[in-house]
């Protein structure tokens, strides 16, 4: 028998194998490219329509600095903008330390038995509870048992309530992206467990932590549903009274007890009216809307890329 | 003529380990550690070496479910560090330890030498300004650190990271110092700075070592200790133990007939 030939034909025979299955690799590359190019192609499409919509209100800085208006034409976001900021403040102060505490409780000091298991998994699905849920729960506690009112206090806990589980869960994962060996290092020079968390442990995983808080900012700022549901006015032509006085103590809290709109309700008001002048409107605060949740998640992204680029574990 | 007594500094009395699944990792374990000494520990991968080496310093306290039984008692003050009612902290300051991998805090070089001292509440700077420049001397990096001590510790190559490790471990003035293969991840340059660096601290502590490596064990250390399936085989001079063997085990062990 002749090896050499017969070794050129296997070899022809192992190349041919390799090209078919190799013909899976540029199938599969090729229906994943085309599905995202559609879902991207889609969100973009949208975006463009939004903003091609609402482009003469997006251009005039009255739409910015004007209160609502029965006629479309004058009609603004001031109210809505300075709603939403408001309310995410106060979603921000409620969530983001109890989550982050919670987090660490669970993932660092929590005995791990039946119980946390079942912490665990409720954190989880608490995530995916549909948020009109948290509006329903919010106006029984908030508005009627502890009586805060429909004001821009009971919206921002209401939110901060919402995105509980989202900080909890980024900042479960965050902690335990650090190694093993870290941890180590730092108990055997003689930390306590709280020297560890707080020196360590969180400050290591701050990248991760703010990414989480960010996005489920981003997830607040856009909710409807919840904020409906507690009777968030659709019409506000004043602003909550300041923060900030000119006078000792030079803070002011009536603010928390105002009513209020957010962009959302803003939007969805105007999107409910008879009348195409006023879907300008819409359109543009609807742009405004997607403009600021994206402009939320390329901080968290940035953010993220900062940290990891400084803290490279080996 | 004199004899030489070298005083003990601690002692393993009939240690046995349960890790949390039941698995029982070490059987009756009795070893002296002398002090300013280096002691090996060498043994096949799995025999309990780094299980042993971690009860010093009650590692596996940061665990659930671990179980220690018999004593590690520390000379001269006859402490069991086992002992439910020592803290684990307690001991960690006294018994300091090296990893296998170099693990600095991705914090600045000056920060992690600094941290054991911060542990224990020394606020005065210029002390712990002293104390790092110390650490760092003893654990011969200073010269190749000095301009940039607050650099990032992770910008040092991974020979430099251990020494700094050690230095970590040297700046709390530990009375024993844990060596968990602690070059196992380095090139051969490193590691014979590594292994210098070790005889240099005899001087001034008491070391336990543990390595895969048998020539390591025969270049550095006094004592040696050939442990199997959670038990000591055999324990002696270190210069006896690889020229001279009491037990077949050892021998086939050293001589690479075996693991």
């Amino acid at each position: 028998m002749n090896t050499e030939a017969s070794t050129l034909k296997d070899l022809d025979a192992v190349r041919s194998m390799i090209k078919r299955h190799k013909l899976n690799d540029y199938l599969f590359g090729a229906v994943g490219l085309s599905f995202i190019i559609l879902i991207l192609l889609t969100l973009l499409v949208l975006f463009i329509d939004l903003i091609m919509d609402g482009y003469p209100k997006l251009m005039s800085w009255d739409f910015f600095s004007s209160f609502p208006s029965r006629r479309a034409a004058n009609a603004g976001l001031l109210s809505a903008l300075v709603g939403s900021a408001l309310v995410m403040i106060i979603t921000f102060v409620s969530a983001v330390p109890m989550g982050v505490a919670a987090a660490i409780y669970l993932e660092e000091y929590a005995k791990k038995n039946w119980l946390s298991e079942v912490i665990e998994v409720n954190v989880t699905n608490l995530a995916a509870v549909p948020s009109i849920i948290y509006g329903l729960l919010a106006l029984g506690l908030f508005v009627y048992i502890l009586d805060f009112g429909t004001s821009i206090l009971t919206a921002g806990l209401t939110l901060g309530l919402l995105i509980l589980p989202v900080v909890i869960v980024a900042t479960r994962e965050a902690i335990r992206g650090i190694p093993v060996a870290i941890r180590e290092a730092a108990y055997a020079v003689g930390a306590t467990k709280w020297q560890v968390v707080s020196q360590h442990v969180v400050r290591y995983a701050t990248g991760g932590i703010l990414t989480g808080v960010i996005i489920g900012m981003a997830r607040a700022i856009g909710e409807t549903a919840p904020v409906i549901t507690i009777g968030a006015l659709t019409f506000i032509a004043f602003l909550p009274p300041s923060p900030v006085t000119t006078s000792a103590p030079f803070l002011n809290f009536d603010w928390l007890w105002s009513g209020f709109t957010v962009l959302p309700i803003q939007m969805f008001s105007w999107l409910s009216r008879p009348g195409a002048d006023f879907h300008v409107n819409a359109a543009a605060a609807g742009a405004v809307i997607i403009v600021v949740t994206l402009l939320m998640n390329g901080i968290a992204i940035k953010m993220r890329y900062n940290i990891r680029k400084k803290i490279k574990w080996q | 003529m004199v004899t030489v007594t070298t005083p003990l500094k601690a002692e393993s009395r009939d240690l046995n380990f349960i890790y949390n699944g039941g698995i029982h990792a070490l059987k009756g374990i009795n070893m002296p550690l002398y002090e300013k000494k280096i002691t090996a520990l060498i043994g096949p991968s799995g025999c309990g070496k780094s299980t042993f080496l971690r009860c010093f310093n009650r590692m596996h306290d940061l665990y659930p479910g671990n179980k220690y039984q018999g004593q590690i008692v520390m000379h001269p003050d006859n402490t069991n560090v086992l002992d439910a009612g020592v803290d684990p902290i307690e001991v960690r300051m006294r018994i300091s330890m090296v990893f296998q991998k170099p693990n600095p805090f991705p914090k600045s070089i000056y920060e992690n030498v600094a941290y054991g001292l911060r542990v224990r509440g020394e606020r005065n700077k210029r002390i712990i300004d002293d104390k790092v420049e110390e650490a760092l001397k003893g654990a011969a990096i200073w010269d190749e650190v000095k301009d940039r001590l607050h650099d990032l510790a992770f910008n040092l190559s991974g020979g430099q990271q251990q020494r700094l490790c050690i230095a970590r471990a040297l700046a709390t003035d530990p009375e024993i110092m844990l060596f968990d293969e602690p070059t196992s991840a380095l090139d051969p340059i490193a590691t014979a700075n590594i292994e210098e660096l070790m005889t240099e601290l005899r001087d001034k502590l008491t070391i336990l070592v543990v390595t895969h490596n048998m020539q390591q064990a025969a270049r550095i250390s006094d004592y040696t200790a050939y442990m199997y399936l959670g038990e000591m085989v055999e324990y002696g001079d270190t210069d006896r133990i690889f020229t001279n063997p009491t037990r077949k085990e050892t021998e086939d062990y050293i001589t690479g007939k075996f693991g």
